[in-house]
């Protein structure tokens, strides 16, 4: 079973990235996938400046795939997506329906390209068809439940490679509006990058005082973490293939290191998930998994 | 100012009541779903069964108007024939043309109703033109209605670069998310809009009066606290009040409307074909005051002999059943972001 890093939802300052995917190239990790997918103000990292770490990474010997930007607005940002179907090295994730017409298009579409987890292919009939158009990998929607993903595989007829969203604050909801910016009673053109401030999101509270949801920008997560670390024995048996970890502020490193162990027998899966709830910025989460809501927590002894 | 073709007035009908009074007060369109998972308002009470379809049909039909069916939730591997039946009874009812969102869907609805219009739904994302030209390229969708989350530049240069009717939302509740791309509901109840065609479902909703005020809670998740004289809204997770950083406030929307009647002239003026007025689970009275406000705007702008304006009697009916009795220009407005 593969380990993907996931794209870095958050807005780090420039040093701070590099110096993350520097250590990343020392991970136990097979796939990278890089790129700002969340607002296109965020400029940091540029693509020719992502495009280096892409290099940096492939020479480490991982698997490079460059992240499409979820949600496309503006003339800018279709040319920036043109930019990154262009780049002739990497494969790239597409992760709406636009980046899917450009892969597949034109006069030599692209034929090894993976259909991202913002594409809401939740029926074979659907995944069939981007298969065709030359999808060879599919990032299930992170609410798919296992049930839901067996099904549709059984459905598929044919062969193709599953990613699992497995670690990570759930990317929930996206929108025009930066809800960053309107907490601090700024606009989004003048944000003033206010994203920089917060390595995790900013955390939102329910009036009792319970975390619910996290304000990345214009992206919306849960405020629990989403692990599949006590279902790994439920993700081997089905024979999935990739396992994705999504950045967060801090022990990235070690929570990858914690599913390798696990994966690899070293470690028993209920162990790590102890291992790891220290490492957490907030409670565990798996209802996803399970066909449950999301927010839920079920441990299988 | 007129434009070639009028802008078609599309209305919500949650009921044959709806339809009838929406075809009453003068919409071109109606649009509708079944009594299932298969359309984004599967909320019980709602919608129709196939002898409501037919008297509709026959209704609007003879009243020269169009039945549009919304069928435009994503089907799983293990409930895919509960949609494709959809489809063949949207078909065999008669209807002008189908909503839809799942490409796999579109693909079957291609091949085996070849003659059947489909319009790409919002909660298909489709935010760019690239986005909308594949649907066209692989389906041959005739129209495409746009999440409410673009500036009227970013639609002029949208409808510039694509063969597409364009539809966009006029007026009611909005949804401040990206349509289609929102797992809010899903995480909190287990019940999305894509999936089972519910948002914030009323059978997770708890109203409870407690000595600190009214509670409304989803699934057990504090959505809102009213206090006494404030008037409790129905608990939508992304429109209740939270704690960021020490501050309670509407963090992510306020209970508030779409209202782009203002914005009307300029909608024409860069190519719009329709106009869609939000809300299925509304009352036939709703639905009468809406569109008979939408429809003398209409007409008036069509008309072209005065320069355009809004009478402000418009603006007060329409505000009397908006969401909090406020509206907003959502994203045509650039500081609403």
């Amino acid at each position: 079973m593969k380990l993907a890093l996931g794209p870095l939802l958050y807005y780090w300052p420039r040093q701070s990235t590099l110096a993350f995917y520097a250590d990343m190239a020392e991970a136990p990790l097979d796939i990278v996938y890089l790129g700002e997918t969340v607002c296109s103000r965020r400029h940091e990292l540029r693509l020719p400046d992502w495009l280096e770490v892409a290099d940096m990474l492939a020479a480490a010997g991982k698997e490079v795939v460059l992240s499409s930007q979820v949600l496309v607005e503006s003339e800018s940002d279709l040319k920036t997506l043109r930019r990154i179907i262009d780049n002739g090295r990497f494969r790239v994730e597409a992760n709406d329906m636009g980046a899917v017409h450009l892969l597949s298009g034109g006069d030599s579409p692209a034929r090894n390209w993976v259909a991202g987890p913002t594409l809401n292919i939740f029926n074979p009939a659907t995944l069939g068809l981007f298969a065709d158009l030359g999808a060879t990998r599919w990032a299930a929607p992170p609410e798919m439940s296992r049930q839901q993903i067996a099904e549709l595989r059984a459905g598929l007829g044919r062969e193709m490679e599953v990613e699992l969203f497995a670690h990570g604050r759930l990317p929930l909801a996206y929108s025009a509006r930066c809800f960053t910016a309107r907490h601090y009673n700024l606009q989004k053109d003048s944000c003033e990058f206010r994203c920089l401030e917060f390595a995790d999101g900013i955390p939102l509270k329910t009036r009792e005082g319970a975390p619910f949801l996290t304000l990345n920008g214009i992206q919306t997560q849960s405020a629990h973490v989403h692990t599949l670390l006590p279902d790994l024995p439920a993700v081997v048996a089905d024979g999935l293939e990739i396992l994705r970890i999504s950045p967060q502020g801090e022990h990235t490193g070690q929570i990858i290191q914690l599913f390798r162990n696990a994966i690899d027998g070293l470690v028993p899966p209920l162990d790590a998930l102890q291992d790891a709830i220290p490492l957490l910025p907030e409670a565990p989460c798996n209802g996803f998994w399970h066909g449950r809501p999301g927010v839920e927590q079920l441990v299988i002894h | 100012m007129t434009p070639a073709r009028p802008i078609e007035l599309v209305c919500p009908a949650g009921s044959l009541p709806a339809l009838k009074t929406a075809v009453d007060h003068g919409a071109d369109c109606v649009y509708l779903g079944f009594k299932d998972a298969t359309n984004a308002r599967n909320f019980s009470g709602l919608n129709f069964d196939d002898k409501a379809i037919a008297e509709g049909v026959r209704y609007a039909h003879q009243r020269g108007r169009k039945v549009l069916v919304a069928l435009n939730t994503y089907p799983q591997a293990g409930n895919w024939k509960n949609w494709t039946t959809a489809v063949d009874r949207a078909a065999e009812s008669g209807v002008d043309a189908i909503i839809l969102a799942d490409p796999g869907l579109m693909a079957y609805a291609r091949k085996t109703h070849p003659a059947l219009r489909l319009h790409l739904s919002v909660q298909g994302s489709a935010t760019s033109y690239d986005a909308i030209n594949f649907y066209h390229q692989h389906f041959g969708i005739s129209r495409a209605v746009l999440p409410r989350v673009l500036s009227m530049a970013q639609v002029e240069q949208l409808i510039a670069n694509t063969p597409v009717e364009i539809e966009v939302f006029g007026f009611g509740g909005l949804c401040v998310m990206v349509e289609g791309r929102c797992a809010l509901s899903a995480y909190a109840t287990g019940e999305s809009p894509n999936c089972q065609g519910a948002c914030s479902p009323g059978k997770h909703v708890r109203w409870e009066q407690t000595p600190k005020g009214m509670e409304t809670r989803l699934n057990g998740i504090l959505i809102d606290r009213f206090a006494d004289g404030e008037r409790a809204g129905y608990p939508t997770l992304c429109k209740g009040r939270f704690d960021v950083n020490g501050e309670t406030y509407y963090a992510i929307e306020e209970p508030t409307s779409l209202n782009t009647l203002e914005l009307l002239p300029e909608l024409a003026r860069i190519g719009v074909s329709a106009i869609k007025i939000e809300g299925r689970q509304r009352s036939p009275a709703y639905v009468a005051q809406v569109t008979q406000v939408w429809r003398a705007a209409i007409d008036r702008l069509q008309q072209g002999k005065a320069p355009f304006r809004i009478e402000p009697a418009w603006m007060a009916d329409l505000n009397k059943v908006s969401e909090g009795q406020s509206h907003t220009l959502g994203a045509y407005y650039r500081p609403w972001k």
